[in-house]
């Protein structure tokens, strides 16, 4: 008798236990389906308000904040990038005595792959994290409430105007960061280690597409789709969070827009890459 | 019968498992201030929220002048929203902009206003609520009660038809709060909106009201005017009166009611009667001088009245409650009619002639109220009976109510 029940309790914690783990799983999975949607029709209908009357000022505004205010550190970045490939590259081609083709492998480096991946991550760290927060802290004041009330939509308020200033500054710093970055490569590698000046730039004309150019590009507006909406996405439904409450919950917010965001800029990179190819 | 403007029929919202409101009916009507009293935490700003439509109810149905608001088409919901404002409890002003953007903010993004006409009507209304000096700075520099006026600029911004005032009080002196709601009632007046307020501040805010909603366990527990809600014996209406009151009438200082209904009580000691006792019915009609002087004036006078009294007749041993919104009822145990009397004509006298003026040039300097007022105080003395009971006593003091004091533009004279 006491073998029959050790052997039920045994199947039940078993099934519970199966029970719990496909509950979960369903769960996740239908959240994950319905915050896909949602984050589409958001997306869709704050696109849509870019073209209504009254935006272009904030539009504006908005390009100066997320698009001029961000160059100094892609041009950080861009510089010590393209040293730091010119190096590497370098002592990695001399090995063959390709040496001469530093200059196309390091634009086509930055150009295709490189340059919009990177600008897009200094651009979430730096103004996704701040549309955010922004927006989750308007949500949590009832600023945004304050805006319905007085009739004033907030996805064309409040999301549009970023939208349209990601999807104008993100190719314009990608193609900014791959010109500093060409720049920071000629530093290490025709000035510091001796590569001829006019192969450097020669390989570069040669070897540089406009497939590469317009693969950097598209690369960038994926980019710059995927991060806005992902920022802006997590800071306006920060109340609807269930983990956490009030400031708690805007810090959350802001770092899974950025976590969210750095990983999907490198999923998507992967499928436009294979795409593009 | 009267359509109302807005009407909730069975509505309820839960939030998880708590029913906030429960089969709510209530209506609101035209050019009417209809203020919602209520225990925190028991749904008031949920039903506002509702009215705008940033709730929507889990059951029953909202109706705008008869109109379904569910049923509404895009336009006309639309047309609907326009015409109302709101102002939140906690002001929800953008921190990013300042006290100048955050009024402007509704007429720049939802008219074709020309800059200048918005500059005129946003410092027109910075004027009124005595904001210029903040004009530039940001609601993180200002003070909780300057931060509720620029909200209430900004609610007004847009010359709306229904304003939905959340609380607009809660964090003013007493000056700034009379201010405020003498402000709604002037411009209820002017303007002709429909006000729905929110508010805990018992009794000031009854001046202004026309109908008062009480919210109890979500449903309105009580519709009507002032005069019909402090003469009900309802159960919920005392518990609530009584938490809001508690010992002492926050306007005058004077005992509460059930304060004074206890010392009366006590006065007539047990089963036999004072039959020295008398009472006085004071009054001044504050919906003649609200119409003249503005709801800030009349409230003083009323409560210049009520200290007076207080004091007055404090002296010799009387006691008073103010047992309508413009009425005080003073007890004098152990006084005969005759002296009651010349007490009375004392109090009057000095009322007249010390508290009167100051009242008048006090009420000036902060409305700005410089016309010719005339101020009468009625009283009616009666004897208090073995048998009496306070609505006795009223009525039989009413019955001998003449005009005791007057205070005509300046002049005194009884």
């Amino acid at each position: 008798m006491l073998c029959v029940n050790m052997s039920e309790m045994g199947s039940m914690v078993k099934d519970s236990f199966s029970l719990r783990l496909f509950h979960g799983l369903g769960k996740r999975t239908m959240n994950v389906v319905n915050n896909l949607g949602t984050a589409s029709i958001f997306f869709s209908l704050s696109f849509l308000k870019i073209f209504q009357p009254k935006q272009f000022r904030e539009i504006i505004h908005q390009v100066l904040f997320i698009g001029a205010r961000s160059s100094s550190i892609v041009i950080l970045v861009g510089l010590f990038t393209g040293m730091v490939l010119g190096l590497q590259l370098y002592y990695t081609l001399t090995k063959f005595g390709s040496e001469g083709v530093l200059g196309s492998v390091v634009a086509l480096s930055l150009i295709r792959e490189l340059g919009p991946v990177l600008t897009a991550i200094m651009i979430t760290a730096r103004a996704g994290s701040a549309m955010t927060a922004e927006i989750g802290i308007l949500r949590i004041s009832e600023q945004i409430d304050a805006l319905y009330t007085m009739k004033i939509d907030p996805l064309r308020y409040l999301i549009s105007p970023r939208i349209a200033a990601s999807i104008i500054s993100f190719p314009l710093l990608t193609a900014f960061f791959d010109l500093i970055g060409i720049l920071g490569g000629y530093l290490t590698g025709v000035l510091l280690l001796g590569v001829d000046q006019g192969a450097y730039y020669y390989r570069i004309q040669s070897y540089v597409e406009l497939a590469d150019i317009r693969g950097g590009f598209i690369k960038s507006l994926v980019f710059a789709i995927l991060v806005s909406t992902t920022c802006c996405y997590q800071g306006y439904f920060t109340h609807l969070r269930t983990d956490s409450y009030g400031a708690k919950s805007v810090s959350l917010s802001t770092t899974s827009a950025v976590v969210l965001s750095c990983v999907m800029i490198l999923v998507s990179d992967y499928v436009v890459t294979s795409l593009l190819m | 019968m009267e359509t109302p403007l807005i009407e909730f029929r069975n509505v309820t919202k839960r939030f998880n498992e708590k029913t906030v409101l429960d089969k709510t009916d209530l209506r609101i009507y035209e050019n009417q201030i209809t203020t919602i009293i209520g225990k925190s935490g028991t749904g008031k700003s949920v039903l506002l929220k509702h009215i705008i439509g940033l709730l929507s109810p889990d059951e029953g149905s909202i109706f705008f002048r008869g109109r379904p608001v569910h049923e509404m088409k895009k336009g006309e919901w639309e047309g609907y929203r326009s015409q109302i404002s709101y102002m939140f409890q906690n002001n929800a002003l953008f921190d990013s902009l300042s006290v100048f953007e955050n009024i402007a903010l509704p007429l720049r993004q939802t008219t074709n206003l020309k800059k200048k006409n918005i500059e005129q009507k946003v410092m027109s209304r910075i004027e009124q609520m005595e904001l210029t000096d903040v004009v530039r700075k940001y609601p993180s520099e200002l003070s909780g009660g300057m931060q509720k006026r620029v909200a209430l600029a900004r609610a007004l911004a847009t010359d709306p038809a229904i304003v939905l005032f959340d609380e607009p009080t809660t964090g003013q002196d007493p000056i700034r709060k009379n201010v405020i709601l003498s402000m709604i009632a002037h411009y209820r007046k002017r303007f002709g909106f429909t006000a729905v307020l929110i508010s805990h501040d018992i009794p000031d805010v009854f001046f202004i009201s026309d109908r008062i909603l009480l919210l109890w366990e979500g449903k309105i527990a009580f519709h009507g005017t002032y005069e019909e809600l402090t003469g009900l014996t309802h159960p919920l209406i005392d518990e609530f009166l009584r938490s809001i009151e508690g010992l002492r009438d926050e306007l005058t200082g004077l005992l509460s009611k059930e304060m004074f209904r206890s010392r009366y009580a006590l006065s007539l000691g047990r089963g036999s009667v004072e039959v020295t006792s008398t009472a006085v019915l004071f009054g001044v009609r504050v919906d003649i001088l609200a119409e003249a002087l503005g709801t800030q004036a009349s409230i003083e006078i009323l409560k210049a009245l009520g200290e007076h009294a207080n004091n007055y007749f404090g002296l010799v041993g009387g006691f008073s409650v103010r047992h309508k919104r413009d009425e005080f009822l003073t007890i004098l145990p152990n006084t005969g009619l005759d002296k009651t009397e010349r007490l009375v004509h004392d109090f009057a006298l000095k009322f007249q002639q010390d508290i009167l003026p100051g009242v008048r040039s006090h009420t000036a300097a902060k409305t700005g109220y410089e016309a010719c007022f005339e101020i009468f105080v009625i009283a009616g003395v009666t004897q208090c009976g073995p048998l009496d009971d306070i609505e006795r006593l009223l009525a039989k003091a009413k019955a001998n109510q003449k005009i005791l004091a007057r205070y005509p533009c300046g002049k005194e004279g009884v």
